[in-house]
């Protein structure tokens, strides 16, 4: 031990009763990491309510690359904070449980790269619940036919997964292909929208 | 450039914050003004240029705070009750384990005390305590070194082996 530590004892021991972190208005970013039907997903809002992602962290180091990217291209001021988060979640519940046939939210698609948006956009104004197409055809829709990989790549890096329903996308040569979610959750929300309503 | 998450500073540092306030203002005001330089830190935060020490400029912040604090408990207190002004300045947090060098620190010459506390208490280099102070590394070593002598604490400063 050096004489440091022990001479300076009297003040690292200084432990006094805290009371808890401080208590933050919600700020430019809020979010929460909801455990949801179909997997661990973080929300995030900004302060006009309009929803940044509704994106799958299966782990600590996904979140940490979300919240990196938000801090980044919207604001650095990020506060883990549930009230500001509540209608999306709500909203994603009632769609999880087929009470709702869309998350009934506004969105804000900062996130995404301009290719990305087109797609995002035109996948959400084709594909209705319910319905499922292929990377190619959804190419070819959004104005880039033969781009279906691409498309593919696009709609992998979704920072609004289920509330944009890149889960109707599927390979032409059948099974469900890759999700950011993982095949089960993506099966899971195509049987959710195949149950007769 | 790119700025952390706001919400990393406050999980990975908010007992540090915590820790300062109630070194340099006692456990009675510790809590407002850790939230108050909370709240200034999330105002100013992205206008940072750079992400280095972040944690020594939130104890900075903290000390800003503390002496407004101070300050404002100073022209609160009638100036002619002397008892009360000389009450102002710290009360030793009573959960303290050593009470009396927590009362001996409170009762130090204002920035001998947030010297001292900013180096052991906040562990920040004398660089970082001398920006707080707004005065010279120089002075900080000076300021520390003379708290610790008054304390007569058998205290080697690492910063300052002599």
């Amino acid at each position: 031990m050096t004489p440091m530590t022990s001479a300076t004892d009297p003040f690292r021991s200084f432990s006094p009763t805290l009371t808890g972190p401080p208590r933050l208005a919600p700020t430019d970013v809020s979010y929460v990491v909801d455990d949801t039907a179909v997997g661990r997903m973080l929300l995030a809002v900004r302060d006009d309510g309009r929803v940044l992602t509704t994106a799958y962290v299966p782990d600590a180091g996904a979140e940490e690359r979300w919240l990196a990217r938000l801090a980044a291209a919207v604001s650095p001021r990020v506060l883990r904070h549930p009230r500001p988060t509540d209608a999306v979640r709500r909203a994603l519940e009632d769609y999880l449980a087929g009470r709702a046939r869309r998350v009934e939210v506004e969105t804000d698609l900062t996130l995404a790269s301009d290719f990305q948006r087109e797609v995002l956009t035109g996948l959400a104004a084709s594909v209705g619940y319910g319905e499922r197409t292929t990377y190619a055809v959804l190419a070819a829709a959004v104005g880039h036919p033969g781009a279906a990989r691409a498309v593919g790549t696009a709609l992998g890096g979704n920072p609004l997964c289920v509330t944009l329903p890149c889960h109707r996308v599927l390979p032409a040569s059948g099974g469900v292909g890759g999700y950011a979610g993982g095949p089960a959750a993506k099966e899971h929300l195509l049987a959710l929208e195949s149950r007769p309503a | 450039m790119s700025l952390p998450p706001f919400q990393h500073l406050v999980d990975e540092h908010w007992r540090d914050v915590a820790r300062l306030a109630h070194g340099l203002v006692g456990p009675v005001h510790a809590d407002d003004v850790a939230q108050q330089a909370w709240t200034q830190a999330l105002a100013a935060y992205p206008r940072l240029t750079h992400a280095r020490n972040l944690r020594s400029w939130l104890l900075t912040i903290t000390h800003r705070c503390a002496m407004d604090h101070h300050r404002a408990a100073r022209r609160t207190t009638p100036s002619d009750d002397p008892a009360a002004l000389a009450e102002a300045p710290v009360v030793p947090p009573p959960d303290a384990p050593d009470g009396s060098l927590w009362a001996m620190v409170a009762a130090l010459p204002e920035r001998q005390r947030d010297a001292v506390v900013l180096r052991f208490v906040g562990d920040l280099d004398h660089r970082s305590v001398a920006a707080a102070l707004g005065t010279s590394p120089g002075m900080s070593r000076r300021l520390v070194s003379d708290a610790v002598a008054t304390l007569r604490l058998d205290l080697t400063d690492p910063e300052d082996p002599r």
